[in-house]
Parts: structure tokens; C-alpha cells; sequence
């Protein structure tokens, strides 16, 4: 008994860590965007619906194979990402924040909306039956496994070409001295848009990996797009390094809240934590101490 | 090389520079001196495209600047040193050194010139992989030089580089100078250490006000009582 006990709680540990991957992706996008170009984008999670969405009619309804139906999904939310720069936020990138807030936060209301308007309100799902792996007592979802490592491999290219690149250089210096940019020969503006266009992109990966597990409808931003915020915001809004210690702590705690509780339950614990830890660290986990 | 006629420049309502005419030719260095707030800083931004010309003209190599958008301008040969140095501090040495060679024709030498920098400022080679805020004052004057440098300038453009050192490092700061003139680069640099910048330097403009009062070599204001009596405290 105690035993079985032991590898229940095992599985749940591997259960949030596997979780805390897709998490983690989710506000890598959120972040970079918001490092970059100082505005939080309330409709990501939105854009992560139409990816789904994207998937969903490209391979189970117009039969093209899952991979390049992911790559297209992909390709149509960094366009979205494109556009939500080029046509909200660039006109308004010189007015107060709270203007860019509900600016993007009205475009949430309009994507939920359009989506409701085209597809109806009926949850929908690929209907792919992937299987359940069994190693030793313990049993994975393939779908998560799959899903946690192309969320890995997602974020190792961001560092890559966060670290590699010369664009991805300016991604990184952009936000410690914008007005210098011109200086380096930077084009502020594009280093806008090549980030919105990555952050959409990211959307869309992350989609391709939600929509394995989860149906779509046109209010499933709603179920993540609030714990991708307080992600981002109890690593400290920005920071990318911080956001991804804090996708895999509110992953764990979701998941052993669960755990011994109903997974409702894991969610409040996780938003209490986030409470209070925002008492104690305004900045966020990885701020010093004011 | 750098021609600047009659420009004006300035902030919202406030005019900071008024019909300010000077040049500076190649494999010249020229300083501009004066007073806080005469406007220094203005004119080394408005030459690099940081805040835009009202009136009048500026040419690099007969080319009007007017012509490019200003992230453009670097390309064109000018490469600024900013006031306060203005680092990347959360970024290394190294990463630094990247961005000052982000343009299309600087990416390509990078390699090259980074080698050429290293030779140059043996210290940055040292702290290649520490964070540029964490470095003391005088070394990261020397990142900021190697930086603007990266692209490979013809004219290169420093603003009061010696502010904020202590005096062994300011003397270091203007030797800095005199191998940058050596290596063949034409400066256009604006200093308060006026004494020390006029040793450097050929020529000097006196900048008052938003406007230039007077110029002369270097030797003719270093005799002038005009700038002996305001900045030398002679
Ligand atoms: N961003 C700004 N907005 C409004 N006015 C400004 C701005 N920057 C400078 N000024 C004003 O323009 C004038 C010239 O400033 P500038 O910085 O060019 O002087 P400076 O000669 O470089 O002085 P210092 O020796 O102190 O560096 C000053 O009166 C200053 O108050
Ligand atoms: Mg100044």
C-alpha cells in the first residue's frame, strides 16, 4: 500500500513536469514579446486557439498529415502575430500602457468572438488515439511525453537563436537601451516585428501541442491563458529565465494539488502561492529582495 | 569627409542648436568644447541620427544624410560613442561587440574586426564573457570605443569619453585617443577635459549657447584667452 502510494505521487511529480514544458513554452512567448516591445499581449492564448483551430481543420478535417499541418498552423499564427503588431500595437506603441492593454485585451473579445462566429461554440478534437506507455508501474501519456520534448527542443531553438543570431543579439539588447539601437544600425521597428512574428510562432508550436491533448472551442484560451500571466509574472513579466522556473513550480504544484486533491484544487493552491509569493517578491521569484 | 551646414536642431519647444556650420576632414581629429548644456551632446546626436536636423545640412563624403533613415546612417561611415557610454550592461562583453557590428557590411568581418579589437583593447579579450555593467569605468569606456569600432567606421564620434574616470584613467582614456588617431580613423570628439582634448586634437570648435563662437587649430586656442579664461582656469 504504501508502496503504490509512492509511485502514485511519482507519476503526478512527472505528470507536472511533463505540464511545466508546455507551460514553460506558452510564456517564453509572452515574455519575449513583452521584453521586447513592453506591451503584454492578452490575446495570446487567443492566437494559441487559432492554432488549434488551424491544426484541427488542416489534418482532421482536410486530411493533410499532423507535421506539415503543424508547420502551416505554425506559419498562420507568426502571421497573426505579425499583424497583431502591425495593425494594434504600432500605431499605439507611443501611448500608455494601459491603452495597449486594452487594445489587445479588445482583441481577445473580437478572436473569441470571430471564432464562435465561424466554427460554433462545439468542443472539437482530432480524434488521434495515442497510446499510453507503461514503464514498469508507472503509465505516461505519449501525447505529454511528445508534447514536453518538442516544447524542449521549441525553446532550445529560441535560445539558440536568441544567442547565436545577430537579430536575436538585438532581441536581447533591445529592451536594455532601445534608443541606442539606431546607433548599431538597428531597426527598432523590425526588431519588432521579427519578435511578434517569433512570439506568434511560439503560439502556434504551443498549439500543436495543447491540441493533442485537449479539444478545441473557442474560449480554451481561458484555460491556460490565465496561468501563462501569473507564470509570467511570478518569474517577473520579461524575464524569460524567471518565467521558465515558474512554469515548472506552478506546473508542480497544479499537479501534486491534484494529486491529493481534486485538480481544481491544484489550480487554487497555485494561484494562492502566486499570492503570496507577489507579497513577498513584487518583481517576481528571481528579483533581489527591494 | 563630414560636412554640417547651418543645422539646427533641438527638443519639443526648446532649440538647443542654431545654424551651427562645421566640417571635419578626413584623417582630421576635431574637438568641440564648451560650457554644460551648450549643446555638445545635441550636435553629436543630430550628426548620428538620434534626433532628427530642422534646418540645414548635413554630408558625410557629399552624401546628404537626409537621403538615409538614421539606423542607416552607421553604414555611411559614422559610428558614435555615446554620452555615459551607454553599454548593453546585462550583456557580455563579447554580445556587445555583436551589436556594433549588426550592419549587413559589418557582419560579415565580424570575426576580423573582433580579432583587430582584441589586439586593440587586450583587456576586453580578458573580460570577453563578463556581463560590459559589471566592469569598471575606464574598461568599459574601452568596450564602448571597441564597439563603435565593430562597424568599421571612417569617422568616429566620441562623446566627453574621459567624464567619470579618475585621473590615471583619463590620461589612459586620451592615449586611447591618440591610437585611434593613429590607426587612421578621423574623430569628431567633444570633451571638457579642454587642457587635455587640445594636446590630442588639430583643430577645436567653441560651442556656446547652440552656437559655434569660434575655431582655430588647436595650438591657436590653447593660446586663446577667451578659452583659457572659461575652461582652463588660467
Ligand atoms: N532630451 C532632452 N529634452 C529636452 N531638452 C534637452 C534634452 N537633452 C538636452 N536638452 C537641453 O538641450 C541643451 C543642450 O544639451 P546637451 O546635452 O546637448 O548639452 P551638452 O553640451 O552636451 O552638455 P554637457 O556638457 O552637460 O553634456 C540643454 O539646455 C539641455 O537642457
Ligand atoms: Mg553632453
Amino acid at each position: 500500500m504504501e508502496q503504490i502510494f509512492d509511485i502514485y505521487l511519482l507519476e503526478a511529480l512527472i505528470n507536472g513536469l511533463l505540464f511545466g514544458g508546455v507551460l514553460a513554452l506558452l510564456s517564453l512567448g509572452l515574455n519575449l514579446i513583452f521584453g521586447v516591445i513592453d506591451v503584454v499581449w492578452i490575446c495570446y492564448a487567443e492566437i494559441v486557439m487559432f492554432g488549434m483551430y488551424a491544426i484541427y481543420w488542416l489534418h482532421a478535417v482536410y486530411g493533410i498529415p499532423i507535421v506539415p499541418a503543424a508547420l502551416l498552423a505554425i506559419a498562420l499564427t507568426g502571421a497573426m502575430g505579425f499583424l497583431v503588431h502591425y495593425l494594434v500595437i504600432s500605431p499605439i506603441l507611443g501611448s500608455p500602457p494601459i491603452n495597449q492593454l486594452l487594445a489587445t485585451g479588445g482583441l481577445l473579445f473580437f478572436l473569441q468572438s470571430f471564432a464562435t462566429l465561424l466554427w460554433g461554440i462545439e468542443f472539437r478534437n482530432l480524434g488521434l488515439r495515442l497510446p499510453v506507455l507503461q514503464w514498469g508501474e508507472l503509465y505516461f501519456s505519449y501525447a505529454r511525453l511528445l508534447a514536453f520534448g518538442i516544447a524542449v527542443i521549441g525553446m532550445i531553438a529560441i535560445y539558440l537563436f536568441l544567442t547565436r543570431t545577430y537579430i536575436g543579439t538585438a532581441i536581447r539588447a533591445i529592451s536594455q537601451d532601445r534608443e541606442i539601437m539606431t546607433l548599431m544600425g538597428v531597426d527598432s521597428r523590425r526588431v519588432y516585428l521579427v519578435t511578434s512574428v517569433v512570439g506568434g510562432s511560439l503560439a502556434g508550436l504551443a498549439a500543436c501541442l495543447l491540441v493533442l491533448q485537449y479539444d478545441v472551442h473557442p474560449f480554451v484560451g481561458l484555460s491556460f491563458g490565465p496561468i501563462t500571466f501569473v507564470i509570467c509574472v511570478l518569474g517577473g513579466l520579461g524575464n524569460m529565465i524567471g518565467g521558465f522556473i515558474a512554469a515548472f513550480i506552478l506546473s508542480e504544484i497544479i499537479s501534486i494539488g491534484g494529486f491529493y486533491a481534486e485538480l481544481e484544487w491544484g489550480y487554487v493552491l497555485a494561484f494562492a502561492v502566486f499570492i503570496v509569493v507577489m507579497f513577498i517578491r513584487p518583481e517576481g521569484i528571481l528579483s533581489k529582495k527591494s | 569627409m563630414l560636412d554640417v551646414q547651418n543645422a539646427n536642431a533641438g527638443y519639443d519647444t526648446f532649440q538647443a542648436l542654431f545654424d551651427v556650420s562645421l566640417e571635419v576632414n578626413a584623417g582630421e581629429a576635431v574637438a568641440v568644447i564648451g560650457p554644460n548644456g551648450a549643446g555638445k551632446t545635441t550636435l553629436m546626436r543630430m550628426i548620428s541620427g538620434l534626433i532628427p536636423i530642422r534646418a540645414g545640412e548635413i554630408r558625410m563624403e557629399g552624401r546628404s544624410l537626409s537621403e538615409v533613415r538614421p539606423h542607416e546612417i552607421v553604414e555611411l561611415g559614422i559610428a558614435h560613442v555615446p554620452e555615459n557610454r551607454r553599454l548593453f550592461p546585462r550583456m557580455t562583453v563579447e554580445d556587445n561587440l555583436r551589436m556594433g557590428a549588426f550592419t549587413k557590411t559589418a557582419r560579415p568581418q565580424f570575426r576580423e574586426r573582433l580579432d583587430y579589437i582584441y589586439e586593440l583593447f587586450p583587456r576586453m579579450k580578458e573580460r570577453r564573457l563578463q556581463y560590459a555593467g559589471t566592469m569598471s569605468g575606464g574598461e568599459q569606456q574601452m568596450c564602448a570605443i571597441g564597439r563603435a569600432l565593430m562597424s568599421k567606421p571612417k569617422l568616429l564620434l566620441m562623446d566627453e569619453p574621459s567624464a567619470g574616470l579618475a585621473p590615471v584613467i583619463v590620461q589612459q582614456v586620451f592615449d586611447l585617443v591618440r591610437r585611434i588617431r593613429q590607426e587612421g580613423y578621423t574623430v569628431l570628439i567633444v570633451e571638457q577635459n579642454v587642457q587635455q582634448v587640445l594636446q590630442v586634437v588639430d583643430r577645436a570648435y567653441l560651442l556656446e549657447a547652440g552656437s559655434l563662437q569660434t575655431s582655430g587649430t588647436a595650438e591657436e586656442l590653447l593660446a586663446s584667452d577667451q578659452v583659457r579664461e572659461a575652461y582652463m582656469g588660467l
